[in-house]
């Protein structure tokens, strides 16, 4: 959506007013989208259909699915910019994405009458290049698994009389939310969750890009806490570097701004928490020495009382309480100790804590509950 | 004359006592060119609204110190009338959505859109956005956040929207990732002295070391409960000598009341006058999470270590049963029932395994 509006809004503020939307200001996301289907990272198998569609300048209707942050809005933007250039991105493209303005009644509206519309060519284009422009417009439906269901069946219809004329493409994360007749009308294209290699390609030229130092333990840090999630990952960066700028003296990025961005609990604390409900966890020394203090963790599980005193004081540190069960999990699956046993009773007690807190339970109640229960099935374990 | 806390809380970000650091980086966003959304989360009273007033003071100057407060009045679809307080100066607005409840999106779109699409009309401002302060913002419906993904990404030219919560738990990702997170935890022991002997010293008398350290132990953290206890305890004994004794709120004592009721007596009959009490404690607004908290608290301060995670696991459980019930009254019964029989059956030592899962 942003790329639809962007260029007007820019172009006519830009008369009035110089200082409106600076290149600063702009989002990272957005600023380095792929502008062509050859930038798109690591989706060999799709990018190569697509490259053939592109020669011969038809194309079927879409369906893109995939987890978030993998490429799918940048496929088909930049495609239809090679498709069409600058010039009749415009009139040709209608790209609609969040779930508030997507009822039935904008199906039968706006899709309708824009699907309706003949297009109309302008043969030369303002920077030189010649492009295929086919004789049809292209309608995105971006997060098409958030529309109801009664607007997706209205578009069966559509889809189909306006054929001639009209493509659409539709992207989602779940396929199974998007209903069976018009998955049917499409074909589909899986997107696969990123390689870290090529992320790490990714945020490293965008980091010589914005002449911005990055160290490869910061890189790692990013791609580890975004989970396969390239948008989260370079909107991090941003934030990171942000804050890196404009701090007195100028300071690289650390693992650690990453990390109190994204919200991570620090490993230290993990590390304390999990010693004081009895998961024995080995120290490594932190990226830059610091984090870590020399203290030997005391092995040994502790009462109630500890685990109490300890829950509140990461509770008043203002750590968010799901963000500390994933880590936790983590910790504990991965544990190379603990038994099968104790490890699946660890599982159960997280499963139903992550479901108390999405029914909005109280934070505090339900860390020291994982803790307590934790910390009796190690003990039972052993 | 206005409270301590009010008085003296602090205007610029360089008159805040702690968090050096995240200060600075305050004060350096503000200043530079691009200031992005921000989401301030952290316990209550830890200084969340202080930063975040300190921050637009640094960004407007003194303009956005003039207040003004509506009353707005919208309509929903169904045409219903919601009245929401609005304050704002000429800089920025701050709302509270969650006061209208289910229909928080409704003044999402609307107060956000109306704003985002008028541009900044003093052209003496400092920046060419205005902010918007959504407080309470983990209590926003899925619905609410799904509209504001969209209003932060259209309309970051004129606008940037400031959040403030508890946790960032309930908050939905694509949100988390458009802001800048800034995590302001509690202040430590140490901090929390040196603001009240700051403000001591405004005031002009000595703070004894006593003193301060039983307030703080009171206050757990929390920075606006301290100086209120500690203005209140100076009304009391004007030199803060001797022993002090610091009020504990009338529904703390009550319910501590009721915890060692449970204790001494499992008795139907003592169940129906822990009733009569937890009801007289709804009924006075206190909400019902706080008043599990606080008497499971003040019951595992005196059970056998064996039986305390027993009473925390169940109160953990009632707490989920009672925000997707309806009745909460049901669920703090059935807590106490259980802790009750939880500590006879401990008592008597009987094998409970049978009875484990209900």
């Amino acid at each position: 959506m942003d790329k639809f509006f962007q260029p007007q809004t820019t172009r006519t503020s830009q008369k009035q007013q110089k200082h409106v939307a600076t290149p600063e200001a702009q989002p990272w996301v957005e600023k380095y989208r792929p502008k062509t289907i050859e930038e798109v990272a690591s989706q060999e198998h799709t990018v190569a259909v697509l490259r053939k569609s592109l020669m011969s300048s038809n194309l079927p209707h879409m369906l893109f699915y995939g987890p978030p942050g993998n490429g799918k809005t940048s496929t088909i933007l930049a495609l239809s910019r090679q498709l069409f250039g600058p010039d009749n991105f415009r009139t040709r493209v209608l790209e609609l994405n969040a779930s508030d303005e997507r009822g039935i009644s904008i199906v039968r509206e706006k899709i309708k009458d824009f699907a309706r519309q003949t297009p109309r060519a302008i043969t030369t284009s303002s920077d030189g290049k010649t492009y295929p422009c086919p004789p049809f417009k292209i309608i995105i439906l971006d997060e098409a698994d958030s529309m109801t269901q009664d607007a997706q069946a209205a578009l069966r219809r559509i889809m189909e009389t306006y054929a001639r004329i009209t493509r659409f493409c539709l992207v989602c994360n779940y396929v199974t939310r998007i209903i069976e007749p018009l998955a049917s009308r499409c074909s589909k294209f899986r997107f696969l969750p990123l390689a870290p290699q090529s992320a790490e390609t990714r945020l490293s030229q965008i980091a010589t890009a914005e002449s911005i130092p990055l160290s490869q333990p910061v890189v790692r840090t990013l791609i580890s806490t975004s989970q396969g999630d390239l948008r989260r990952a370079i909107t991090y960066l941003q934030s990171a570097s942000r804050l890196a700028l404009v701090s007195q003296p100028r300071e690289d990025i650390t693992v650690r701004d990453v990390q109190e961005i994204a919200g991570v609990v620090p490993d230290a604390v993990m590390v304390d928490f999990a010693g004081v409900i009895g998961v024995e966890v080995e120290r490594e020394v932190g990226e830059d020495g610091m984090e870590v203090d020399e203290k030997p963790v005391q092995g040994k599980a502790k009462g109630f009382d500890d685990i109490r005193a300890k829950v509140r004081e990461i509770v008043r540190e203002g750590y968010s309480a799901s963000q500390l069960l994933l880590q936790l999990h983590d910790m504990i699956i991965l544990h190379p100790t603990l038994t099968s046993r104790a490890k699946s009773k660890c599982a159960l007690v997280l499963a139903e804590a992550d479901k108390a807190l999405c029914d909005g339970a109280d934070e505090e109640l339900w860390i020291l509950e994982v803790g307590v229960r934790v910390w009796k099935a190690v003990s039972d374990s052993r | 004359m206005s409270l301590w806390v009010d008085k003296y809380r602090p205007k610029t970000l360089d008159d805040l006592h702690y968090h050096e650091g995240l200060s600075t980086r305050l004060k350096s966003l503000a200043d530079s060119p691009d200031f992005p959304h921000m989401l301030f989360y952290g316990p209550s009273g830890a200084g969340k609204k202080t930063r975040i007033g300190c921050t637009l003071r640094a960004l407007f100057g003194q303009g956005v110190e003039k207040l003004k407060i509506d009353q707005r009045v919208f309509l929903t679809p169904s045409k219903r009338k919601l009245d929401l307080n609005v304050v704002s100066s000429n800089y920025h607005t701050e709302i509270t959505p969650s006061e209208v409840g289910n229909y928080d999106r409704v003044v999402i779109q609307e107060i956000l859109k109306e704003i985002a699409q008028t541009q900044q009309v003093d052209m003496n401002a400092k920046q060419r956005f205005k902010v918007v302060v959504l407080n309470d913002a983990d209590s926003l419906s899925r619905d609410a956040q799904a509209a504001l993904r969209r209003t932060m990404e259209k309309y970051m030219t004129n606008i940037r929207i400031i959040l403030c919560a508890n946790s960032t738990s309930k908050l939905i990702a694509p949100i988390k990732s458009r802001c800048l997170l800034v995590r302001v935890a509690a202040p430590t022991f140490q901090e929390m002295k040196t603001v009240l002997e700051h403000v001591a010293k405004k005031e002009k008398f000595d703070l004894p070391e006593t003193a301060s350290h039983s307030i703080i132990e009171d206050s757990n953290g929390n920075m606006r409960k301290a100086l209120l206890v500690f203005e209140a305890l100076k009304m009391q004994s004007t030199d803060l000598s001797g022993p002090l004794t610091i009020a504990k709120p009338d529904w703390e004592t009550y319910c501590y009341k009721v915890a060692d009721m449970i204790l001494q007596e499992q008795t139907p009959q003592r169940v129906m006058d822990v009733r009569a009490k937890l009801y007289e404690l709804l009924s006075h607004c206190i909400p019902p999470t706080v008043v599990l908290k606080t008497i499971a608290d003040r019951i595992v301060q005196n059970v056998d270590e064996a039986l305390k995670a027993d009473i925390m696991h169940w109160a953990a459980i009632y707490e989920v049963r009672m925000r997707n019930g309806n009745k909460k009254i049901f669920h703090l019964e059935a807590w106490v029932v259980k802790v009750m029989s939880l500590y006879k059956h401990f008592f008597y030592d009987i094998d409970m395994t049978g009875f484990d899962d209900c």
